[in-house]
C-alpha cells in the first residue's frame, strides 16, 4: 500500500494533513497515534469510503476512491467491527460472503474456527460482547482471502484476556503471510506485534519507519545518582554526547547517551568529586518515543535522532 | 463479484428480521378488517358521501376501493415510508455501511438492491392490504356485484379483476413516495426523520391541495394521483387521470431516486 500526501479537511479543520506512508509485502505496521489524530479518518481514506482532500492511496496499484475492485486483496475494518445485530454470526458471514463473491462462503466454517466463534456461530450479534464482535470482524475479514489487513484499534475495549488473545491472532496471521496494517493508541500491542510504525500527531506524520531504528536513534536512556547531584548535572550538561539531562519527578537524574559517551562522563563526575552511587541504563521503550513524538514540541530524545519525520 | 439481485435478496433476507416490516405489514392486514368490524358493528347505516360508500353493504368487493379512498391519507405513505425511510438510514445508524462498502459490492449494486427491496415491500403491503379487504369484505357484505361509479352494474368476478388493476395504478404514487423516502433516508442518515419526513411531504402536498386559490394546481398534486384508479371503475375507462398519474408520479419520484442515488454514490461514510 502507498500513501501519498494524503489530506482530508472537513471545513476549517484539516483531519489528516499529508499523510506519506508505504507498506511492504509482510510488515505488521502499526498506525499510531493519540485519540483524534486523525488514524480512523485515514484509513476510512485508505479502504475507499471518504474521498480524500488531496492526495492518492493505491493498493496493490490500484486507487480505490475508482472502484471497489481496488480492494481486491485487501480486508479489515474501520472502528468497531459492525454487523447486523438481529441476524446471528453465521447469517451474517454468509451475507458479507455473498456479497464478496466467488467461494467466500466455503470459508466461513475456518474463519470462525480461527477466531474462536464457531459455538456461537448461531447467536445473534446483538447478544455479543466487544470483544467477540472484534473476533468476527476478523472472521469477516479472512473470508476475502486478504493479502493485506486493515484493523483499526483491533484490541480498543478488550479485557487484558481479549487484547492478549487479539494480539496472538494478529501475529498468527502475520506469521501465515499476511500483511497487516494496525492502527492503535496501545503501545504494547503495536510494540509486540509490529515491524515497522508510523506516528500521526495532529494529522501528520511525524515518525516511518522500523521499531528498531526508531529505539536505536533515540539512543540509550540512563539513571544517575551521585554524591553532589546538582554538581552532577551542571556537568552533564556540558559533557558532549551527553544530553537531555535532567532531574526526573523523582528527584533522580536522567540522561540520554550513547556509550562511550557515558563512560567519560562518568571519570568526569569522579574527578569533579560527584561520586557515582549509581549508573544504570534504562530501557527505551515505544512509549518513550511515543510520547516524545506526540507531546510537547514532538522532537523524540536522543543524541542521534531517528531517521528525519516524513510529515509533509 | 456479486450481482443486485445477490443484494436484493439479502435485502428482503433482512427485512425478515426488523420489527418495522411487521408494523407495516401488520397495520396493512389489521386497517381492512378493522373496517370491516366498523361496517359490522356500526349503528347508523346511513351512507357516506365518497365513492363507493353505498355498496359496502352490499358488496365486499367496495371494501378495498373505500380501503384505498383513505388509506392514501397517512395510512400507505406511512406503512411505505416505515421501509423506504428506513432502508438506507438503518445502516448508518447500525454502522453496517462501511461492513458492506469494503466488500466486492459496487455502491451502485447496493442502491439498486435495496431500492427494490423497499419497492417489493410496498407492493407486498399494498397487495396485502387489497387481498385482506377483499377477504374481510366478502365475509362481511358478500362476493357481490359492484356499481360502477358510471352506475352500470359490474360483475364480481370483473370487480375483482378491476380491483387488482386498481391496486396496481395505486402503485404508482407509492413508487414516488418510496423514492422521497429513499431521498430521505440517504440525506438525513436518521430512520425516524426519514420516515416522519416522507409522510410529512406526503401530508403537506395533500394540505396544498386544499388551500384556497390553488385549486389549478390540483390534477398535479400527488395525492391527487392516489384517487387515479377510479377512472377504471367508470364505463368506458376514464384513462386520463391514469395517464396523467404515470408522468405526475415519475415527475416527483424520479428526481428523487436519482437524487437519492448521487447522495449515496458520492457521499463519505464517515460514521456508518
Amino acid at each position: 500500500m502507498e500513501v501519498r500526501g494524503l489530506v482530508k479537511r472537513y471545513g476549517e479543520l484539516t483531519a489528516v494533513d499529508g499523510v506519506d506512508l508505504t507498506v511492504n509485502a509482510g510488515d505488521v505496521y502499526g498506525y499510531l497515534g493519540p485519540n483524534g489524530a486523525g488514524k480512523t479518518t485515514s484509513l476510512r481514506m485508505m479502504l475507499g469510503l471518504i474521498r480524500p482532500s488531496a492526495g492518492t492511496v493505491r493498493l496493490f496499484g490500484r486507487d480505490p476512491m475508482e472502484s471497489v475492485t481496488a480492494l481486491q486483496g485487501v480486508a479489515g475494518f474501520v472502528e468497531a467491527p459492525t454487523f447486523y445485530p438481529y441476524l446471528n454470526a453465521r447469517r451474517n458471514l454468509e451475507l458479507l460472503a455473498a456479497y464478496d463473491g466467488h467461494d467466500a462462503k466455503r470459508k466461513i466454517a475456518a474463519a470462525l474456527d480461527t477466531v474462536e466463534l464457531s459455538d456461537r456461530a448461531k447467536d445473534r450479534v446483538g447478544t455479543y460482547s466487544h470483544g467477540m464482535r472484534q473476533r468476527l470482524g476478523i472472521a469477516a475479514a479472512l473470508l476475502r482471502d486478504p493479502k493485506l489487513l486493515l484493523l483499526d484499534e483491533p484490541a480498543t475495549g478488550l479485557d487484558p484476556a481479549g487484547m492478549r488473545d487479539m494480539r496472538l491472532l494478529v501475529r498468527r496471521l502475520a506469521d501465515q503471510g499476511m500483511t497487516v496494517l494496525l492502527s492503535s493508541h496501545l503501545l504494547t500491542e503495536v510494540e509486540d506485534v509490529c515491524n515497522r510504525v508510523a506516528i500521526v500527531r495532529s494529522g501528520r506524520i511525524v515518525y516511518e519507519g522500523e521499531i528498531a531504528t526508531l529505539k536505536r536513534g533515540a539512543g540509550t536512556s540512563y539513571r544517575l545518582e551521585t554524591t553532589d547531584d546538582t554538581l552532577a548535572l551542571r556537568i552533564c550538561g556540558a559533557q558532549p554526547g551527553v544530553t537531555d539531562a535532567r532531574l526526573n519527578e523523582h528527584g533522580r537524574i536522567t540522561l540520554t547517551a550513547d556509550e562511550p559517551a557515558v563512560t567519560v562522563l562518568s571519570q568526569a563526575l569522579v574527578e569533579a568529586g560527584a561520586l557515582i552511587k549509581a549508573l544504570a541504563p534504562e530501557t527505551v521503550t515505544l512509549e518513550d518515543l511515543f510520547f516524545s513524538f506526540t507531546e510537547g514540541d514532538g522532537v523524540a530524545p536522543g543524541p542521534r535522532p531517528p531517521e528525519p519525520a516524513h510529515a509533509t | 463479484m456479486p450481482s443486485v439481485a445477490t443484494v436484493y435478496r439479502w435485502e428482503l433476507f433482512k427485512l425478515r428480521f426488523q420489527k418495522r416490516t411487521y408494523l407495516g405489514l401488520g397495520a396493512a392486514i389489521l386497517v381492512p378488517i378493522l373496517f370491516v368490524l366498523a361496517i359490522h358493528f356500526r349503528h347508523h347505516h346511513g351512507h357516506g358521501d365518497f365513492a363507493f360508500a353505498g355498496y359496502l353493504d352490499r358488496s365486499g368487493l367496495a371494501v378495498p376501493l373505500v380501503v384505498l379512498l383513505f388509506g392514501a391519507v397517512w395510512l400507505f405513505p406511512l406503512i411505505t415510508a416505515l421501509v423506504a425511510g428506513d432502508i438506507f438510514a438503518s445502516e448508518d445508524h447500525n454502522g453496517t455501511l462501511k461492513t458492506i462498502l469494503t466488500r466486492s459490492l459496487e455502491r451502485w449494486q447496493l442502491f439498486a438492491g435495496k431500492t427494490l427491496a423497499a419497492s417489493t415491500y410496498a407492493i407486498v403491503a399494498i397487495f396485502l392490504c387489497g387481498t385482506v379487504a377483499v377477504i374481510a369484505g366478502s365475509i362481511q357484505s358478500g362476493f357481490n356485484s359492484l356499481q360502477s361509479l358510471s352506475g352500470t352494474i359490474v360483475s364480481a368476478p370483473k370487480a375483482l379483476e378491476l380491483v387488482y388493476v386498481s391496486l396496481l395504478v395505486y402503485l404508482m404514487p407509492i413508487a414516488a413516495i418510496v423514492c422521497i423516502g429513499l431521498l430521505l433516508s440517504t440525506i438525513t442518515r436518521n430512520s425516524a426523520a426519514a420516515v416522519v419526513g416522507t409522510l410529512m411531504i406526503s401530508l403537506v402536498i395533500q394540505l396544498v391541495g386544499i388551500l384556497p386559490g390553488l385549486g389549478g394546481l390540483q390534477p398535479y398534486l400527488l395525492s391527487t394521483q392516489f384517487n387515479a384508479w377510479q377512472g377504471l371503475l367508470r364505463t368506458p375507462i376514464d384513462w386520463t387521470p391514469i395517464i396523467r398519474a404515470a408522468w405526475v408520479c415519475a415527475l416527483y419520484g424520479l428526481p428523487a431516486l436519482f437524487g437519492a442515488f448521487l447522495v449515496f454514490i458520492r457521499r463519505d461514510v464517515a460514521g456508518g
